[in-house]
C-alpha cells in the first residue's frame, strides 16, 4: 500500500533515461498480438504501444470486453493466437492457474530499467507481469444537484441512499443512483465489493470451501437491493458503459464506476454541462465498515508462454516501452492512475490513492475466485427481482460453486 | 432397391455423418464422463503495487504431472449428470422430502439451473412453434393470390426477418424496445406508464423472446408453405369453385389437406429449431431472466475463465436426449403416413 501512495506522492522531476541498456522501442523482427479490455483507457495505452513498436512491426491489437472468457482458451493454443495479454489482478489468476504466461526476468533485466520496483508483479519470486495503472471503483456525483438540494457528499452507502431517495422524492431524476448490475461478471463484482466492504471472506480459511452465506453476505445483498431500486429499472442489462451512456444522457446523480472511466466522462465529447458538474469521491463505507466498500485493481502486461520466445521479446518491447513512457502518463493525467516512473497524477487519481491509503482490499487472487465470481454472476439475479430471500440466493451461490469447484478439481 | 445398391448408395453419406455427427457426439459423451484432475495448490509470496502478501497458488508443475498421467482428468461416470448443475438428483430427492406441497416442490425443482432452463427453452419451443405454423400459412395464402408482378417483391421482403442473423435482429429489437427506443417509448405512452419496461420483468423479457421468436421464424414456415402450394392440384379447385365452395372451403377441405406432411415437416424443424434457443438471449441481454440449455453450454465453456468440458458436456448429451423425445411423437406419425402411403 505505501509503495503505491509514495510512487504517486513523489512526482519525478527527472525525464526518462534508458540507463545504458536496451531501448524497448522500434521493434523489427518478431510479430506482436495483444488481447485486451475495451475502455478508452486502454485505447490511449494501446495508441503508445504501437507507436513505440513503430512502423516496421507487425503489430495487431483485440480490444474485447469478453477478453476474461476469451483469455484461457486462446492461450493455451500452442503456438497460442496471442502473443501478449493486458491483465489485472483478476484475471492473472486463471492464466497463473494453467501456467499460460511465461516469467519476465531476463527481458525485464533487458528492458526494464525505467520501471518502478512496484510495476514488477512477483509471485514466487519470478516477474508475471508489469502493471502499468491502478484502477478502482469509486462514487461519482453531480455536484449541482446535490448542492440544490443540500446534500453532503456521502460517505457511506446508507449517506448514498438518503441522498437518492431525496433526489428522487424531490423530482428532479426517476432513478438518481446508477452502478454496473448487468447480469454476468458486472454483478458479480458488485456484490465482491459490498461483501468486502461489510469485512466478508469468500474462502473458510486455507480451504476452498465457499462462506458467503453469512450475515454479511445478506447485508451485502440487501444493500445492492436497495441501490437497485434506486437505479434505472433495466439495471440487469447494464454494464458499466452502459452506465456511463446514462451519466452522459444527465440521467443520473449517484454512480459507483471505475476511476478509468474518467477518460471518457470527461473528455471533450458529449454534454459539456454534464462534464463541468461531474465529481469523484472516495467510496463509501458500508455497515459501520472502516474500509470503502471497493477492490483495489492493478492493470498490466502479461507475455503468453507458446509463443515463440522472438514474438514474446517483440510484444515485451512495445509494451514496456509504453509501461514506462513518463510522456504518456503526463500527456493523459486523468486517464487514469498510472503506475508509470515520473507520473504526476492528476485531478481525478484521488479516490484511488485515498482507497489504498484505508487499506481497501485488492481483488482476491485465490485460484477459485473466478468459479466464485462466476457462481455470483448467475445466482443472484432472481433475488434482485424479489423472487427469492437472500439467504436462499447465497445457499444457491455456495451449492453452483461447489458443483464447479468440485469439477475443476478444487474441492 | 437392392440391399447391395442401397448400401453403396447410402455410404458417402453414412460416412459423412459418422464423422461430423456420430464421432463428435461419442467424444463429447466420453468427455462428460470426466472431470479435471485435483489441483496442486502451494503457498507462495505475491508482490504487486499495493504492497507483498502470501497466497495460494497452482502448482504448475505438480498439476501437469498429474495430467500427463492423466490426460482425460478424473473418471466420474455419470456423477456430472446428476450433480446440482444439472439433473441435481439430490436436490430433487430432498425437495421431495422437506416439501408438503406441490407448490413449494415446483419452486424448488424451478430453482435449480437446469430445470430452469429446460422450463425455457420448453416454453419457447411450445409458444413458438403453433404461431409460425399458422402465421405462415396465412402470409403464404396471401402472397399467393397477388399479382405476379409484385409478388417477387413482396417475397423477398416476407423472407427479411430469416436473412437477418439472429444475433443482429435480436440486438436492432432490443435497442427499440428500450425505454428510450421507439417501442418501448410507444409502449409507454400507450400503458401511461413512464417505468414500464420490457427488459425489467422476468415475463415481460419471455414475451418479447416469444415474439422475437415468431418473428425470426415465421418466414422459414412460410417458404416452405409457399412452395408447398404451387403443388396443390387445379383441378378440384375448380370443381369445388363450380360447386360453389367459398375459398374459406375450399382451403379447408382441400389446400390444408394437401398440405398436412409440409406442416408436420415445418413443426419438426421449428421443434428443432426452437429447442435449441440462443442466440435471442445474448441479444436482448435475457441471461438474467432466461436460460436456455444451449446457453447453459455456452456458459461452461465461454463465461468461466476456465472451460467446464465435462458439464458442457453432459448439458450437450441431455439436449440430444431432449429433443429426441420431443421429436419422437413426429416422428412416429411421419412413419405411419408414410406407410399408409405405400
Amino acid at each position: 500500500m505505501k509503495k503505491l501512495i509514495i510512487s504517486l506522492l513523489i512526482s519525478f522531476a527527472s525525464t526518462s533515461v534508458f540507463a545504458g541498456s536496451h531501448s524497448p522501442c522500434g521493434v523489427t523482427s518478431g510479430s506482436i498480438n495483444i488481447l485486451a479490455n475495451e475502455f478508452t483507457t486502454y485505447r490511449i495505452f494501446m495508441d503508445e504501444v504501437k507507436s513505440c513498436a513503430g512502423p516496421d512491426a507487425d503489430f495487431n491489437v483485440t480490444h474485447s470486453v469478453d477478453h476474461n472468457k476469451l483469455q484461457v482458451a486462446a492461450l493455451s493454443a500452442n503456438p497460442a493466437e496471442f502473443s501478449a495479454k493486458l491483465v489485472t489482478n483478476g484475471s492473472i489468476t486463471p492464466l497463473m492457474n494453467d501456467g499460460l504466461i511465461r516469467p519476465l526476468d531476463d527481458l525485464v533485466a533487458k528492458y526494464g530499467s525505467n520501471l518502478n520496483d512496484n510495476q514488477k508483479i512477483t509471485i514466487d519470486g519470478k516477474i508475471y507481469a508489469v502493471a502499468f495503472m491502478a484502477n478502482a471503483q469509486h462514487l461519482w456525483y453531480r455536484e449541482s444537484i446535490l448542492n440544490d438540494l443540500g446534500i453532503a457528499v456521502p460517505s457511506t452507502y446508507e449517506e448514498v441512499i438518503a441522498a437518492a431517495e431525496k433526489i428522487k422524492a424531490a423530482g428532479v431524476m426517476e432513478n438518481p443512483y446508477a452502478g454496473a448490475f448487468k447480469s454476468g461478471w458486472n454483478l458479480g463484482q458488485e456484490f465482491v465489493n459490498m461483501y468486502l466492504g461489510h469485512g466478508g471472506e469468500f474462502f473458510k480459511s486455507g480451504s476452498a470451501q465457499p462462506n458467503v452465506n453469512n450475515e454479511k453476505g445478506v447485508a451485502a445483498l440487501n444493500m445492492i437491493k436497495k441501490l437497485t431500486e434506486l437505479s434505472n429499472p433495466d439495471f440487469l442489462t447494464q454494464d458499466t458503459n452502459a452506465v456511463k451512456e446514462e451519466w452522459e444522457s444527465g440521467n443520473v446523480a449517484l454512480m459507483h464506476v471505475w476511476n478509468s472511466g474518467a477518460a471518457s466522462l470527461l473528455d471533450d465529447e458529449g454534454d459539456q454541462n454534464i462534464k463541468a458538474d461531474t465529481r469523484l469521491a472516495p467510496s463509501p463505507t458500508v455497515g459501520g465498515g472502516d474500509k470503502p466498500a471497493t477492490t483495489l485493481w492493478w492493470d498490466g502486461i502479461a507475455i503468453a508462454t507458446n509463443t515463440s520466445d522472438e514474438n514474446a521479446e517483440a510484444s515485451f518491447r512495445a509494451l514496456v516501452g509504453a509501461a514506462s513512457s513518463t510522456d504518456l502518463a503526463n500527456n493523459n493525467p486523468n486517464a487514469t492512475v498510472w503506475l508509470i516512473k515520473g507520473y504526476t497524477p492528476g485531478d481525478t487519481a484521488g479516490p484511488v490513492v485515498d482507497a489504498a491509503s484505508r487499506g481497501t482490499t485488492p481483488y482476491p487472487s485465490f485460484p477459485h475466485m473466478s468459479l466464485m465470481h462466476g457462481a455470483l454472476s448467475t445466482e443472484l439475479v432472481e433475488f434482485l427481482q424479489g423472487n427469492e430471500s437472500a439467504e436462499k440466493a447465497l445457499a444457491d451461490v455456495e451449492a453452483a460453486y461447489i458443483a464447479k469447484a468440485t469439477e475443476q478439481g478444487f474441492l | 432397391m437392392p440391399h447391395r445398391t442401397f448400401f453403396w448408395f447410402i455410404l458417402p453419406t453414412a460416412l459423412a455423418m459418422i464423422l461430423f455427427i456420430g464421432l463428435p457426439i461419442v467424444s463429447s459423451f466420453f468427455q462428460s464422463l470426466h472431470i479435471e484432475n485435483e489441483q496442486v495448490l502451494m503457498e507462495v509470496e505475491n508482490c504487486d503495487p499495493f504492497g507483498c502478501t502470501t497466497n495460494v497458488r497452482v502448482d504448475v508443475e505438480a498439476t501437469e504431472k498429474i495430467e500427463a498421467e492423466n490426460p482425460l482428468g478424473r473418471f466420474n461416470g455419470f456423477g456430472t449428470y446428476i450433480d446440482r448443475n444439472h439433473l441435481a438428483f439430490d436436490e430433487i430427492r430432498e425437495a421431495w422430502d422437506n416439501t408438503s406441497t406441490v407448490g413449494e416442490f415446483k419452486d424448488i425443482v424451478l430453482n435449480l439451473p437446469f430445470y430452469k432452463a429446460l422450463l425455457f427453452t420448453l416454453t419457447f419451443c411450445f409458444a413458438v412453434t403453433p404461431p409460425v405454423i399458422v402465421l405462415g400459412f396465412i402470409v403464404a395464402l396471401s402472397v399467393n393470390t397477388l399479382a405476379k408482378k409484385l409478388k417477387g417483391f413482396i417475397v423477398f421482403g416476407t423472407i427479411l426477418p430469416m436473412i437477418v442473423t439472429p444475433l443482429i435482429g435480436s440486438l436492432v429489437l432490443f435497442w427499440m424496445i428500450d425505454s428510450q427506443g421507439i417501442i418501448g417509448a410507444s409502449i409507454q405512452i400507450l400503458f401511461d406508464d413512464p417505468n414500464l419496461s420490457l427488459k425489467a420483468s422476468s415475463n415481460l423479457t419471455w414475451i418479447t423472446l416469444i415474439i422475437y421468436g415468431i418473428w425470426h421464424n415465421t418466414p422459414f414456415a412460410f417458404v416452405v408453405f409457399y412452395a408447398a402450394l404451387q403443388t396443390v392440384p387445379q383441378d378440384p379447385l375448380e370443381a369445388a369453385f363450380i360447386d360453389g365452395a367459398s375459398r374459406f372451403e375450399r382451403v379447408r377441405f382441400i389446400v390444408i389437406p394437401h398440405l398436412y406432411p409440409v406442416a408436420t415437416f415445418i413443426m419438426l424443424i421449428c421443434l428443432m429449431d426452437n429447442f435449441r434457443v440462443f442466440e435471442p438471449i445474448i441479444g436482448f441481454s435475457a441471461e438474467g431472466v432466461a436460460q436456455s440449455l444451449s446457453w447453459m453450454i455456452y456458459q461452461d465453456l465461454r463465461n468461466e475463465n476456465k472451460m467446464l468440458f465435462g458439464s458442457a458436456g453432459a448439458t450437450s448429451m441431455l439436449t440430444i436426449l431432449g429433443i429426441a423425445f420431443l421429436l419422437t411423437p413426429v416422428l412416429i406419425r411421419t412413419w405411419k403416413e408414410f406407410k399408409t402411403e405405400r
